[in-house]
Order: structure tokens, then sequence, then C-alpha cells
């Protein structure tokens, strides 16, 4: 177990330092100076332009300012902002309401998910499994900007149980409805995938085997049928955190949410490279974390795999 | 116990007779024959023809152009319900332009960027894909851990920073940017089935007779580790659309003189208490695009798949 974590977190270092190039590469890439932004449509002396790149190290290189970013990142710091802001402080003020939201989204699409998906599983055929499957198809079409408008409308304008947009990012009570939204889709997914695990594994041996030595229902249903059927899904979930967090932009856009999607967007749209850089490198972290945990429950969940 | 061995004996013999006495479907024609009486099937292909007519040919169902705004039709005109197929059936927008033609004329770029995403991400994953199955090793470990460094960034994040690169985005910049980071999955799936398909007994055999490493590829691994990738791919396609449209929607995809139907419903959101049928036309024309292709992958992978039947 110790040598198989020790192995996995060795393979991610190439992973780490391959995602952060690939984003070092791309922000750099694009057109415009921020620097020049800078003065907006006055004219600039080139001096002072040439000074404040030197000293922002925007001369050199993009391979060089690549180096010596990650030199700095991994003593913890993550850079300035054309604002002469710390990326670590626009990094630390939103990250906490984004993981939030996505905590939220996540906590929904396991408990809804894998409950819808586990009973349209054990009614195979029955009128609630063929609502699960209509359902949880019409959501997955129906496309997240789409869906925010349609949960802002019903909910906040139509039926006035929350305010159309969130008031206090740090409020989890405003938080549920962006949440429902963030998670919607990945929650039409996990039903999915739980009712179609569950479907295959019903007719295994080790139920019947279980039924037959006389276990009360809800314990063949709860230790031997969920846990055998929860592998597909926890891979799914595993990828789905990192792509909630990335994926908020929409949702917060929508809800006002003042969080890390929120301020890549304005990022992006301000070229500000360090900042993008710096979100992203905590993204791919939160990615990698998670697919360690993932292959750790896999030991978890199937006794029968086993990391030497 | 000598049973065993017997019937374990027998399986290659069987394998080889079979050809001979009529001759079997192979499982593309079985799929087809199963699909063909599927109704999810049949419905989703049709909406799908329909689509394909009218993204080709918008002009077909409507004479107005889709760009001329009218301010005598003025701004947020009501739908007209009675009168199908007329300019003013789903009303106007907020500059006097039909809805109607602007959902017909949005078509195209939905369709296009679809189409071509999947394909680019089908052949580029598919290659590499292909690759890091066949050869593993040190090619698989290199390739594997690129795929895993393009997985890493979240598809939506990386497409906004690429976008934002080109001051003029058209469908191609749009294409492009959705098929350099969403080739990952398909080179994951096509590689688990060349894995699988590289130790079956045919390759082994053509091998022996002498064949070289392109021809093992293309005529004997490739056609038989298709089918999970196309399966992949067609749900995949539906996926891409909904992302144009989001990436549209965020004002960093398409641009204005292409029409999508993204765009309009930025444009209708500002609008939406005023004229909710402004939003409701391009979304609706959207979700039921974006179903009509999940419904067929779905159908396709039922008839490939035969696990699940």
């Amino acid at each position: 177990m110790g040598r198989f974590v020790i192995r996995r977190l060795l393979q991610m270092i190439p992973v780490f330092l391959g995602t952060t190039f690939l984003i070092f590469f791309m922000v750099h890439m694009l057109p415009g100076d921020p620097v020049r932004a800078m003065w907006g449509d006055k004219a600039v002396d080139p001096a002072q332009l040439a000074s404040i790149r030197h000293n922002l190290g925007l001369d050199k290189p993009w391979y060089e300012q690549y180096l010596t970013y990650m030199g700095h990142l991994f003593q913890g710091d993550f850079g300035t902002t054309m604002g002469n802001r710390k990326v670590l402080d626009v990094i630390t003020e939103a990250l906490p309401v984004t993981v939030r939201l996505a905590l939220l989204a996540f906590v929904f699409e396991i408990v809804l998910g894998v409950t819808i998906g586990l009973f349209a599983g054990l009614r195979r055929g029955k009128s609630f499994d063929k609502g699960t499957l209509i359902l949880t198809l019409l959501l997955i079409s129906i496309p997240v900007p789409v869906l925010g408008f349609i949960f802002q409308t019903v909910f906040a304008t139509q039926l006035r149980w929350v305010t159309p947009t969130v008031q206090d990012s740090m409020n989890i009570g405003q938080l549920v409805l962006p949440a429902l939204v963030l998670g919607s889709l990945s929650l039409a997914y996990v039903a999915r995938l739980t009712r179609t695990s569950i479907v295959e594994n019903i007719r295994a041996d080790y139920i019947r085997t279980a039924v037959a030595k006389g276990l009360p229902r809800r314990k063949v249903i709860g230790t031997h049928l969920l846990r055998n059927s929860m592998i597909p899904v926890v891979t799914f979930l595993g990828t789905d955190l990192g792509a909630l967090m990335g994926g908020a932009i929409v949702t917060e856009g929508i809800f006002n949410v003042k969080g890390v999607g929120n301020a890549l967007y304005h990022a992006i749209n301000l070229n500000e490279g360090a900042t993008i850089s710096g979100f992203v490198v905590v993204l791919v972290l939160v990615y990698l974390a998670a697919s360690l945990i993932v292959d750790l429950l896999y030991a978890v969940l199937d006794p029968r795999i086993r990391y030497a | 116990m000598p049973d065993l061995i017997e019937k374990t004996a027998d399986v290659p013999a069987q394998g080889a007779t079979e050809p001979k006495p009529e001759k079997p479907r192979s499982l593309g024609s079985d799929a087809w024959h199963d699909l063909r009486r599927r109704p999810i099937f049949v419905i989703s292909a049709l909406l799908i023809l329909l689509l394909i007519v009218i993204a080709v040919a918008p002009s077909l169902f409507t004479s107005v152009d889709p760009r001329a705004g009218d301010l005598r039709n003025h701004f947020l005109t009501k739908p007209n319900y009675g009168h199908f197929f007329q300019p003013d059936w789903f009303g106007y927008d907020g500059q006097g332009r039909s809805i109607y033609a602007r959902v017909l004329y949005g078509a195209r770029a939905s369709v296009v960027v679809g189409i071509c995403v999947t394909l680019g991400t089908t052949i580029l994953g598919g290659i590499i894909g292909m690759f890091a199955g066949y050869f593993g090793g040190w090619a698989d470990a290199v390739l594997s851990r690129i795929t895993d460094v393009f997985f890493g960034i979240p598809l939506l994040l990386g497409a906004l920073v690429i976008l934002n690169a080109f001051s003029t985005r058209t469908v191609w910049s749009v294409v492009f940017a959705m098929t350099a980071l969403g080739w990952t999955q398909m080179a994951r799936v096509m590689r688990g089935a060349v894995i699988t398909v590289k130790q079956q007994d045919y390759v082994t055999a053509a091998k022996a007779l002498g064949a070289g490493t392109g021809r093992i590829m293309l005529k004997h691994i490739l056609p038989n580790a298709l089918a999970p990738v196309i399966v992949v791919a067609t749900i995949a396609l539906g996926g891409y659309i909904a992302l144009e449209a989001t990436l549209s929607f965020l004002g960093i995809g398409l641009q204005d003189p292409t029409i999508s139907w993204g765009i309009d419903i930025n444009s209708a959101q500002k609008v939406i208490r005023e004229a909710p049928f402004a939003l409701f036309f391009p979304a609706g024309m959207l979700s039921i695009t974006v179903l009509a292709f999940i419904m067929l992958g779905d159908a396709v992978r039922d008839a490939l798949d035969p696990k699940l039947r």
C-alpha cells in the first residue's frame, strides 16, 4: 500500500509539471500586452514600459519565465497580478467559495444520484426506472446556461424561495440553487452509472448466495450489491470534482457567485497570466489528489484489489 | 477434469469452422440489424437528418435573412404562434431580427462544430491511443503521461484560454480549441481497446504470416477496436455541441457574423423578463439537438455492446 502510494505520487510529478507547462505555454501565446494595456489609450514612455517589463520578468524568453515561475511556486509564491496584488490572495479569497459550491454540488450528486440510480436499478423496467432514464436524458441534454435560467426563473422569480442571484457568496443556504445547477449534469451521469452497475451486479452469484443464506434484504443491498456497484461511480466522481471547480464559470456567472470561475473569467479577459496559471495549478492539484483517492478507494470497495 | 480439457480443446476447432456454413453477420451488420428496430434510434436519426438538412440549406425553410434587423417589426415583438413557418412565428429579438430564421440558421454552426470536433478528436485520440496500446512499454508510458497532462486541464477552462488567443473567432478556431483539448478520452478508450485486441490469436497469426506493423494495425486491430470508440464518439458529439453553445454564451466562442444558439441565448438573457421567448426558442433547439445526438449514442451503445442487452 505504502509503496503504491509513493509510486503514484512519483507518477504525478511529470503530470503536474506537464500541465503547468502546457497552461503556461498557452497563456504566453495569448496576443496583447498586459503591461501596455495598463495605460489604455494614453501614450507611454518606452523606457518606463521596458522597466516595468523588466521588474515583472516579462522581458525574458518564455521558457526562462516558466523556470522562474516554477521555482517561486515551490516556495509557495504564486506571483503577483498586474495590479500588484498577490495571486495567492486572489486565490485564497475565491477558493473557499468555489470549494463550498463544488462540495455542495458533489454531495447532491452522490446522495441523489446514487439513491435514484439504486432504486431505478432495483426496479429495472418498471415505471420508476423508465422515468429516471427519461429524466436523466433530459437533464444531460439541457445545456448548463439554459438550466441555470430555468432554475432561476422558477425558484427565484416565480416561487420566490431564494433571491435570483447570490448576495453573500459564503452563505451555504444561498449556494444551494447554484450547486444544484452545477451538479445536475453529473447527477444524471451518476444516476445512470449506478443504475447500469446495479443491473449488472444484481444477477451475480454472490448476491444469490447472500440471499440464499438468509441475509436481510437491507444488508444484501447495502453491503453486497451497492458496495460492489460503486467502482465505476467512484471512477467518475474522482474526475468530476476537478471538473466541477473548473466548470463553475457558467454557474458562477449566472448566479453572481464570487468564486474561482468568476475570478478566472476576469483573469482570462484581462490577460492576467500569473492569475490564470495560479488557479490552474490549484485545480490540477485538486484533480491529482482526487484521482489518488479514487485509486485507494478501489481497494476499500473491492477487497480483491490489492496494491503491493 | 478430462471433461474440461476436452472442452477447451474444442474451442479453436469450432472457431475455425464457423465462417464456412452461411456467412454469419459481422458485429457491424448485427448492430445495424438491431438498431433499425429501436424506436429511439429511428426517432433520433430522423431528428438528426432534419437538423442536417436545416444546417445545409436553411433557406428551404425561410426566405428571411436572419441578420436583417427590421425596426418596424421592432424590438421584441411577441411570437405569433398561428403563423407557421412565417418570419414572425417565434417573434423578433432585440434588434428586430426574426427568431425563427435565426434558430434555423444557427443549426449550421452547432452541427459543423459537433461533427468536426468529433472527427478531429477521434482521429487524433485514435492515433495516439493506437500507438500507445500497440507498442506498449516506453511509447505507452510517454503517450499516456501526455494524455494525463491534457486530461488534467478542465476542457471548458482550457478552451477559454486558447480561444482568447484568437482576435476573430470563427467556427474553425472553436473546432481547433476543442479538438486540441478534447482528444484525451478517445485516446484512453482506443488504447484500452487496442490492448485487448492485440492479444487475440488472429493478431499472432497475422504476425506469424509475416504481416508488417502497419498492416496489422490497420487491417487487423483497427476494425476490431473501433466499436467502443464509435460509442464514445457518438455520445460525445452531443456534449461538444453543448460546449460550443456554452463557450459562445460566455462570449468567448463564436462571434457575431456567425449565427449561434449560444450567442442568441446570451443576448436573450438580458431581456429574460420582458421576452422569455427570445431565450426559449434557441435554448429549446439546442436542447433538442443535444438530446437527439445523445439518444443516438445510447442506441448505438446498446447495439454494439452485447453485455448490456
